[in-house]
């Protein structure tokens, strides 16, 4: 369970996140949409502990993410994370991307840590292209192999930060399809997206933020049905 | 009649025997101080990187100066000045103490360049399936900015491999300090010194070539 209380976030002065509280049960999916800057993407930074925070606190399972003796690499291991920009390693083929982790972080072998990979690249359907660099794979391709690389990690809880915002319309598809059948599969995710339909049909509870603020969370019916929020309503009239 | 000493005597096989060891030793000093200079200008490239304030105040300005006087001044310098100090270091070692640090001053800004080359979400990336700091140092950083300014090293290793000339002011006798000695007997400097310029252009070429052939690789 990850649980979120009271958290602030500031960038200098500018302050990103204004006290959000939020807990996210195991097993299930929450989308969170906004607008740009609305600190949607902080939020996940500041889950996995990439970005400090100036108050409040992030547990995960217990621990306390910000905490002075957590060790975060650890605790990382139960957190995938999938950004924006695919970041695949250029250097290393498909296989090799995504056993690279359970290689050296999780002291696997090379033959196990081979093995992994290659079955999480069937997993997200690229069981055709182990030995390929990822310069020859398409930015959809890509992108779930980055999804791949965080579940060879085994973690408990997916992040995907606007996994699909940076593709080419027709490739969002394969990576929504990617993202929707681990839902199926029980993954506990937080997706930041500014895809509705996949908000709306995956997400067991949507979450809304405006400014720093979470507005208004709740299960998709509601908030794209009767949202309550004025700025919820503003936002859905303009992405519709 | 005197007979005639004769102090000249032209160029013999024998010779080209001579510019052939002045070149392996050519070769030796280069790779000394590439290889240990390249080590240093990296962990001084990570240094400038990190550091920022810091470095900038204690390491940038002591690599500015070793980048900025000619090799020629400092190698006299250090030569001779260096037994004050209590350091009675023979030319070979000299040229290597000099060399060497020239070419880690010369690195450390290519280094912090390849670091930089690493786009800062590739990193969190990384971070993100745990890996530690150094890990990322390692498996991601390293490989990626390395072969973003392998081109740039490349061009500062054959750049001091034909500046490493300049230690035969100090009596090592590598290619060049050779081929004075031979000009000086045979009175042939435009044989000789072509020669030299062969030898060096043979050690290089292989280096360049080789260099090549993996930026084509990794380009696949």
């Amino acid at each position: 369970m990850i649980e979120i209380h009271d958290l602030h976030k500031y960038f200098g002065s500018l302050h990103v996140l204004k006290g959000i509280n939020l807990n996210v049960e195991k097993g299930e999916v929450l989308s969170v949409i906004g607008a740009s800057g609305s600190g949607k993407s902080t939020l996940l930074y500041c889950i996995n502990g990439l970005e400090p925070v100036q108050q409040g606190k992030v547990v995960v399972d217990g621990t306390d993410v910000h905490a002075k003796g957590t060790d975060i690499n650890k605790l990382r291991q139960q957190l995938g994370m999938v950004f924006q920009q695919w970041n695949s390693f250029p250097h290393l083929t498909a296989l090799e991307n995504v056993a690279l982790a359970p290689k050296i972080v999780k002291g696997k072998s090379k033959a196990e840590a081979r093995e992994i990979a290659a079955q999480q690249l069937k997993h997200v359907g690229l069981g055709e292209k182990l030995d390929v660099y990822p310069s020859a794979l398409s930015g959809g391709q890509q992108q779930r192999l980055a999804i791949a690389r965080a579940l060879a990690m085994e973690p408990e809880y997916m992040l995907f930060d606007e996994a699909t915002s940076a593709l080419d319309p027709e490739l969002v598809g394969e990576v929504l399809e990617t993202m929707r059948m681990l839902a199926e599969e029980g993954m506990t995710m937080i997706c930041v997206t500014h895809e509705m339909g996949f908000a709306r049909d995956v997400s067991d509870r949507v979450a809304f933020f405006h400014q720093g603020v979470m507005e208004e969370i709740g299960p998709p019916e509601q908030i794209f049905g009767t949202p309550q929020s004025e700025h919820t309503q503003k936002f859905l009239a303009n992405v519709r | 009649m005197e007979p005639t000493v004769s102090f000249f005597s032209g160029f013999a096989p024998k010779d080209l025997l001579f510019l052939g060891e002045a070149a392996l030793r050519t070769m030796w000093i280069s790779v000394l101080s590439i290889s240990i200079g390249t080590v240093l200008g990296v962990i001084f490239g990570w240094i400038l990187y990190e550091g920022k304030w810091a470095a900038a105040l204690t390491v940038a300005p002591i690599l500015d100066v070793f980048r900025s006087v000619p090799l020629i001044i400092q190698l006299v310098l250090f030569y001779n000045f260096a037994p004050i100090v209590g350091l009675n270091l023979d030319p070979f070692a000299s040229g290597v103490v000099i060399l060497t640090i020239y070419t880690a001053s010369l690195v450390a800004n290519v280094a912090r360049g390849g670091i930089e080359a690493v786009q800062p979400s590739m990193r969190r990336a990384a971070r993100s399936l745990g890996m530690s700091y150094w890990q990322d140092l390692r498996h991601v950083v390293l490989p990626i900015g390395g072969r973003a300014v392998f081109p740039a090293w490349v061009g500062v290793a054959l750049g001091v491999m034909k500046d490493s000339a300049l230690v035969s002011v100090l009596g090592y006798v590598e290619l060049l300090k050779a081929s004075q000695i031979l000009i000086t007997r045979t009175q042939e400097p435009f044989l000789i010194l072509t020669l030299a310029g062969a030898f060096y252009f043979a050690l290089s070429y292989p280096i360049s070539r080789y260099a090549a052939s993996l930026e084509r690789k990794w380009a696949q």
